[in-house]
């Protein structure tokens, strides 16, 4: 437990990825099997135990010290387990041995009843440091949150035998913890290990971002064209176990199982196959907005009511496998008309297929992309994020191949707002003021005055950087920890064009508005801040999004 | 006679009016004795100053040759007599030169320990228990969650993250005097045998305790060094100069900082420190709270840090205990006055 309570500290720290794996890769390296494959579990979210509250952890610390010293205590570490784990008063007496052993922690977790729970805890918090005590409390009351995700702990275990992690995805869903046969195969020692799962992801393939420029230089004719949805990119699969059951899984993009947040979803994989698609929202008919869509995201317990008001929809555009049988060596073109005559005998309305566009020229394209719903996209204008180009002869390849597949978005909103704080940022940045919060103008009470309207801190070069970190500190008028509050009155400030994908109103920021994906397009060094944009434009492009929105859904919903 | 008629806690420090002195006064005043060259409590412009020898010299290499009108080097366990007051000081074991004053006057002592820490330190003197029946303490770190634990431990998770990523430099932030030398001087114990850079602001210090004899090995300055040869380093620094414009000189750094209050998450991340090192000048609140008891003292005063938690920890001990709100200490720590010294 003391080495991956160690793991585990140096991963909340550190926020650069190539170090995270690094950490990651040496511990499984260096940790004795069935260890490391109790920490992986942990990693990849791959443990299933009953967690523990904290109305029972904070019980165990009262206890244990005065109540005076605990309430200080915590009122300055702000953090009921860290406060815990730091003040636990190790007493020599009843110090086992031995610390607990992550496979102790996780085995004992699973089989333990809930009335022994809190000695157990007592028990192993005795034995451990401030760092494993923290570690301990955040393992058995659920959720790491060290910024780790399940395929970078995959992609470090990868790392062990030099492969590439989309392997290790494969096999992923058919191997259990502590998966020794996973690193017997990576360190050389065995064979790989089968996957017998009878519905695996499959790693998927991901298009190119296009310009119009890239464009000129293709065949119209080479292509097929079908919306890109804003919602969020999925695998649906199903296949039939040793037992002939059908057993059916849906995936993230990234492969991480979220089949029982959709359970609403997934009862309509009635038959074997594997089919890529956009997970989004429908109502009475209707595409719904990625606003809508977060909404259901956001909520953690799936109840009847949820269900009813967010109801799960998958749109297919690729068909993978068709029962035993692999489609990704076949072109495009072949698996769409068998997902075309797949969906028709699937025969449920939760799966429908993505319609393609027609056109004939590069010129209708843009038309089309331009006003999706004049070109027959049935939705609201939010739900279509821009087109995506398929070769008709393109084999599906995992990864991010050049060429066959296309992204091309809709032009983005734009605005130029006035820089008004700046916050360093981490890692190679970390001297840098890179995080940027921009405002607005509007009346205030004083009159004139700037409200925040968003944060962005990418889509400037490494020179505008350094350009604007000057800036920052040349013009800094107020402090705050990291923060620096920079210069914004109408004659003296820096103007930034964002830009952003949509609007949604919010009741978190002070201008009742929030943006979507903003980024800086562009520095304004020649415009006075007195003339950037003001609320009222943010305010009436909301208006016409809603009213678009409001128009296509039949004026049921907002 | 009562404590306060020898010792009188004003905003300025704590003044023995029959003794005619005051100890570590944060405004002019005609006599100081100094407990430690920190900048919060060693300041310059008062009349006449007694202290260790060490920390005379760490407040002329600060202040230059005029910091005071005189100077008094007074010896470990040396016994002054001012007024008629009994006054001695003891090594505190917080930095190289520090003490504890100890004031005798009627029958009663009375110790004023300044900054403390009762754990080895390889660059000063031990830190001596003086028994009293009243006890001045420090409380930086007076909270249960304080628990600081063996120092090399926190080395050794230094050098296991300089194998670990050997390209990159490790940026060290360290209080200038004290700490950084600390941390040089546990590196070579640790085996640590490539050369330590330093920041322009810790060269003079860190000189002066070389000359002490402490041996830290060979120390150079970043200045005279490529970016590429920084790499798979390790280099001392103020701890602002981490975020500094400064810092852009190391390829890709580790920033890492060696503090009692990297205890507390929230304390690293709002620094942005990644590699946090729970290395302490000051007692932690076992180290206070052991303190507090083996002095036999009767009564407790506390200066500055968390109050509080250490009176109200004295009061259930049934010790008569009350905080002392003196102004300023604790300062050097937290905004590190001494970095603006040398931009190097």
């Amino acid at each position: 437990m003391n080495r991956f309570a160690e793991l585990l500290d140096r991963l909340a720290y550190e926020p650069g990825r190539n170090a995270k794996l690094r950490l990651i890769a040496e511990y499984l390296r260096s940790t004795p099997d069935p260890e490391r494959g109790w920490a992986l579990a942990a990693l990849t979210g791959a443990l299933t135990f009953k967690h523990a509250k904290g109305g029972m952890i904070r019980a165990l610390i009262m206890e244990r010290t005065d109540p005076a010293l605990f309430a200080l205590s915590y009122d300055y570490v702000g953090d009921l387990s860290e406060t815990v784990a730091l003040m636990w008063p190790a007493d020599p007496g009843r110090k086992p041995k031995s610390a607990p052993t992550l496979s102790d922690v996780v085995k004992t977790l699973s089989t333990l009843g809930k009335a022994q729970l809190p000695a157990q805890i007592a028990r192993w918090l005795d034995g451990l440091d401030e760092i494993g005590r923290w570690a301990l409390l955040k393992l058995v009351t659920g959720g790491l949150r060290i910024g780790v995700s399940a395929r970078l702990a995959k992609t470090a275990a990868a790392s062990l035998g030099g492969m590439q992690p989309d392997e290790v995805e494969i096999l992923w869903p058919g191997l259990t913890p502590p998966y020794l046969d996973l690193f017997a195969w990576l360190e050389g020692r065995a064979e790989k290990p089968s996957s017998r799962d009878p519905a695996p992801f499959r790693p998927p393939m991901l298009a190119h971002a296009a310009e119009e420029s890239d464009l000129a230089g293709l065949e119209a004719a080479d292509f097929m064209a079908e919306w890109k949805w804003d919602g969020i990119r999925v695998q649906a699969v199903a296949g039939h176990d040793e037992h002939g059951e059908l057993v059916a899984r849906l995936y993230s993009r990234t492969g991480e199982e979220i089949t029982r947040s959709f359970p609403d979803l997934v009862e309509a994989l009635r038959l074997p196959c594997a089919i890529d698609g956009e997970l989004l929202i429908m109502r009475e008919g209707r595409i719904q907005s990625f606003n809508v869509l977060q909404q259901r995201l956001n909520r953690k317990a799936v109840t009847p009511k949820l269900l009813a008001e967010f109801p799960a929809h998958l749109r297919a555009y690729d068909l993978l496998a068709h029962g035993d049988e692999d489609l990704r060596g076949h072109p495009f073109m072949e698996r769409r008309a068998r997902l075309e005559k797949f969906i028709t005998k699937l025969n449920d309305q939760r799966i429908d297929l993505s319609p393609l566009i027609r056109f004939s020229s590069w010129g209708e394209l843009t038309a089309a992309r331009a006003d999706p719903a004049s070109a027959g996209a049935d939705a609201v204008a939010d739900a279509v994020e821009g087109v995506m180009l398929k070769r008709r002869d393109a084999l599906y390849t995992p990864g991010r191949p050049k060429g066959p597949w296309w992204k091309w978005k809709r032009d983005p909103m734009i605005i130029d707002a006035v820089l008004m704080y700046a916050q360093r940022g981490h890692g190679k940045r970390s001297s840098y003021y890179s995080d940027y919060t921009f405002g607005v103008w509007t009346k205030g009470k004083n009159g004139e005055e700037l409200v925040p309207v968003g944060k962005a801190y990418f889509g400037f070069t490494d020179e505008e950087l350094i350009q604007i970190d000057r800036f920052v500190r040349r013009n800094t008028v107020d402090r705050f920890g990291p923060v620096r509050e920079v210069a914004h009155e109408p004659k003296l400030g820096l103007v930034l064009e964002v830009a952003f994908e949509g609007l949604q109103r919010s009741t978190r920021h002070k201008s009742g508005i929030a943006m979507r994906f903003p980024r800086i397009n562009r520095l304004r060094w020649d415009k006075p801040p007195g003339e950037a944009d003001r609320l009222e434009t943010l305010e009436h492009m909301l208006q016409r999004r809603e009213h678009a929105t409001l128009a296509a859904s039949g004026g049921n919903y907002g | 006679m009562r404590p306060e008629d020898i010792l009188v806690p004003t905003p300025s420090g704590v003044c023995c009016k029959p003794g005619g002195f005051h100890i570590d006064p944060t405004r002019p005043v005609e006599k100081a004795l100094i407990t430690h060259g920190h900048s919060d409590h060693a300041r310059a412009g008062h009349g006449a100053v007694l202290a260790t020898k060490e920390t005379l010299d760490i407040m002329r290499l600060r202040y230059g040759d005029k910091f005071a009108g005189r100077t008094q080097a007074v010896a470990y366990g040396e016994t002054l007599k001012l007024d008629g007051v009994k006054v001695s000081l003891h090594p505190a074991g917080h930095v190289l030169g520090s003490v504890q004053v100890r004031v005798e006057c009627g029958g009663l002592r009375i110790v004023a320990s300044g900054d403390y820490k009762d754990v080895a330190d390889p660059t000063c003197t031990p830190f001596e228990l003086v028994p009293c029946d009243v006890f001045i303490t420090e409380a930086t770190f007076g909270l249960p969650v304080f628990r600081h634990h063996d120092a090399g431990g926190e080395i050794a998770k230094l050098l296991h993250s300089v194998a670990l990523f050997p390209e990159r430099a490790h940026l060290v932030g360290a209080y200038t005097l004290g700490k950084a030398q600390r941390v040089m001087a546990m590196l070579r114990a640790a085996g640590h045998d490539k050369p330590i850079y330093i920041h322009g602001a810790v060269e003079s210090i860190t000189r002066y305790y070389q000359s002490c004899g402490i041996d830290l090995g060979q120390v150079e300055l970043v200045r005279g060094a490529n970016k590429a040869e920084l790499a798979g380093h390790i280099i001392i620094c103020p701890p602002s100069a981490m975020s500094d414009l400064w810092s852009r000189r190391f390829p890709d750094p580790v920033a890492a900082f060696a503090s009692g209050w990297m205890r507390v998450r929230a304390r690293a991340r709002q620094r942005g420190v990644t590699l946090p090192l729970v290395i302490s000048d000051h007692a932690d609140w076992d180290g206070l709270t052991a303190t507090i008891t083996a002095t036999g003292a009767s009564e407790v005063w506390v200066t500055h840090g968390q109050e509080d938690a250490l009176v109200h920890w004295c009061q259930t001990k049934g010790l008569k205990a009350r905080p002392l709100d003196i102004v300023g200490y604790g300062d050097e720590e937290e905004t590190d006055v001494t970095t603006s010294e040398a931009e190097a």
